[in-house]
């Protein structure tokens, strides 16, 4: 038994399988296609019977190029396909095709934005492609029932080194990935629907008294969610911790070598898994019934320029650029789509940060009450950069822009048309601006001399006036002008 | 000579396919594999120094598909070889580990 507190570094690698968003799967052309009824999305290719012929699909293989290139990997050149053995009911062929010793991407990393604005990198040993299995219902006593619909749909294995030191790092690890694979088109990465699915490895280093004990990695299985992630390495760390406490020397990593342990999502916790003892035994070798790929420099670079610029990169120019602060730079990179439209208005010649307020405003909040992004709710960019410049110019105010906001999502009209229709233009002309401004000033004398006399109460007494004109403009007086007024005729204004 | 493939690895190959042999096969299964490996094993005399290590016997690279859906089967074909189904998934005896 160890007492004290012992220098504990956690050490974790993440296996995270994607599926790649393809119309068809990766070796035959079934939909893939999540919910749809049981067993319809099958053919002889994907119910593994004798003598078909499966055939790589180009789309699957470009979008693992395509996540590996923006992993900073080595990615194309000579890669084949091998078959893993095992039996399970839900992969009809016993074997899956996959990739062991020449995966299609190797050797990159990938900028993990951590909690505290600090940026982590993670190096990525490989990223290969492999077909999904089936799935099992286990919802009947004395069955399983199985659905063939999800077999051969294409996955991209993604395998990180073990350079992932907390729970927290890891969730952000998986976030990260989440959103580039979004981002790039690859996946929908939606956790519900199994999109994105987790494997940490994890063991610990401990140093104490003058020596490192390592103990033994733990596999984790079939993680569903960033919640299940963050939660089973934590208490992995905790466990192993107290395992080892107990007993330094038999708890170690030359002794036990590695283990697999399941999540229980109600317990939350890792449960022990009966080893079989074949488990490991795959026996892979070359699969005879696909050719090997060989992409070159040509095709490499022709998706390559697909690519283009990534969250973080576009995060660090909305901040430099456009001046935003960091929270609605973030707010906006979350996916491509969203920062086109602003990228787009701003293009169209509007102010970067009005087009920001209408976007993380309304946008942002009908995005949130629909569940989509915000580049979903149907705004067009020339909508977007009209309303800005509207804004901009007086034309309109924050609050009439908010309405016409709702209405041209709906309706994909013109915001002036909307504007205009609705009598939610603001209005700019300065005798009537005039008449408003004076009625104010004669009907609130004292308010008025508060302004004049300066001291605590001028702001709030200006602010005041300032109110009691947009009421008798019913909101639609052009605020700059007003205030420009007010402060003329106040006698130079209030600081 | 020793047999290459005794009785235990032939216990082995058969428990990871899932195949239940009696003892009396276990020895005829070993002695019909070894002579297979004999057999091929006539490949090893000779000398492949400086020779690349072969991905595929065939000479083709790149056979790929377009990614445009073609046709799938009813689920009625689909399950028409099944031994036993539950509406229209296939029912396969209790699966007690259920990682996936
Ligand atoms: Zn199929």
């Amino acid at each position: 038994m160890v007492e004290g507190d012992p220098d504990v570094k956690p050490i974790v690698g993440l296996e995270i399988h994607v599926e790649l968003h393809t119309a068809t799967k990766m070796f035959c052309r079934c939909p893939n296609r999540f919910g749809d009824p049981p067993n319809s999305n099958v053919c002889p290719v994907c119910l593994g019977m004798p003598g078909v012929l499966p055939v790589m699909n180009r789309k699957a293989l470009e979008l693992g190029i395509k996540v590996g290139l923006a992993l900073n990997c080595s990615a194309g050149g000579f890669s084949k396909w091998d078959r893993k053995g095992y039996y399970y009911p839900d992969l009809p062929k016993n074997y899956q095709i996959s990739q062991y010793d020449l995966p299609i991407c190797r050797d990159g990393w990938i900028e993990v934005p951590l909690d505290d604005g600090a940026v982590k990198k993670v190096r990525i040993r490989r990223a290969h492609l492999e077909e999904d299995a089936g799935k099992n219902i286990h919802d009947h006593a004395d069955h399983t029932g199985v659905d063939l619909n999800r077999a051969g749909v294409p996955l991209l294995e993604i395998v990180s080194e073990p350079d992932i030191n907390s729970s927290h790092e890891a969730g952000a690890y998986a976030r990260a990935m989440q959103r580039l694979v979004r981002w790039l088109g690859a996946s929908q990465a939606n956790m519900q629907m199994g999109h994105i699915r987790f494997e940490p490895n994890i063991n610990l280093h401990i140093a104490s008294a003058g020596k490192t004990y390592k103990t033994p990695i733990v596999e984790v299985k079939n993680l569903n969610s960033f919640k299940a992630l963050e939660a089973a390495v934590a208490f992995e760390i905790g466990r192993q911790t107290e395992e080892w406490r107990a007993d330094p020397e038999g708890f170690s990593l030359e002794k036990l070598s590695k283990q697999n342990r399941g999540w229980d999502d109600v317990r939350m916790a890792t449960v022990f898994q009966r080893e079989k003892e074949e488990a490991h035994d795959y026996r892979y070798f070359p699969e005879p019934d696909l050719a090997p790929v060989e992409v070159g420099e040509t095709w490499l670079e022709s998706i390559r320029s697909q690519v283009g610029e990534l969250p973080l990169q576009r995060r660090e120019r909305y901040i430099k650029e456009y001046g935003l602060a960091f929270k609605d730079a973030d707010a906006l990179t979350q996916d491509g789509p969203t920062g086109d439209l602003l990228d787009g208005a701003v293009k169209a010649g509007a102010d970067p940060k009005r087009s920001v307020n209408l976007l993380l405003g309304r946008g942002a909040a009908i995005a949130n009450e629909r569940g989509c992004q915000i580049a979903e709710i149907g705004l067009a960019v020339e909508q977007l950069a009209e309303l800005a410049k509207m804004l901009a110019d007086q034309e309109i105010n924050a609050t009439a822009a908010a309405k016409v906001f709702d209405l041209m999502i709906a309706g994909r009209q013109n915001p002036r048309q909307i504007a205009m229709k609705q009598g939610l233009l603001a209005v700019t002309d300065a005798g009537q601006i005039e008449k408003w401004v004076d009625q104010a000033i004669a009907d609130n004398p004292s308010a008025v001399q508060d302004v004049r006399q300066g001291g605590k109460k001028q702001k709030k007494a200006f602010g005041f006036l300032m109110g009691q004109v947009m009421q008798k403009s019913r909101g639609a007086a052009a605020a700059r002008q007003v205030q420009d007024l007010l402060e003329k005729k106040l006698g130079g204004g209030q600081q | 000579m020793p047999q290459k493939i005794d009785n235990e690895l032939v216990r082995h190959i058969a428990k990871l396919g899932r195949i239940e042999l009696a003892d009396e096969q276990v020895g005829t299964f070993g002695r019909q594999l070894s002579a297979i490996l004999d057999y091929v094993g006539k490949l090893q005399e000779l000398n492949t120094d400086g020779i690349e290590p072969m991905a595929h016997a065939v000479e083709l690279r790149n056979v790929l598909a377009d990614d445009s859906p073609g046709e799938s089967l009813k689920p009625d074909q689909a399950l028409a070889n099944a031994p036993q189904r539950d509406g229209d998934f296939f029912a396969v005896p209790k699966v007690i580990d259920d990682s996936q």
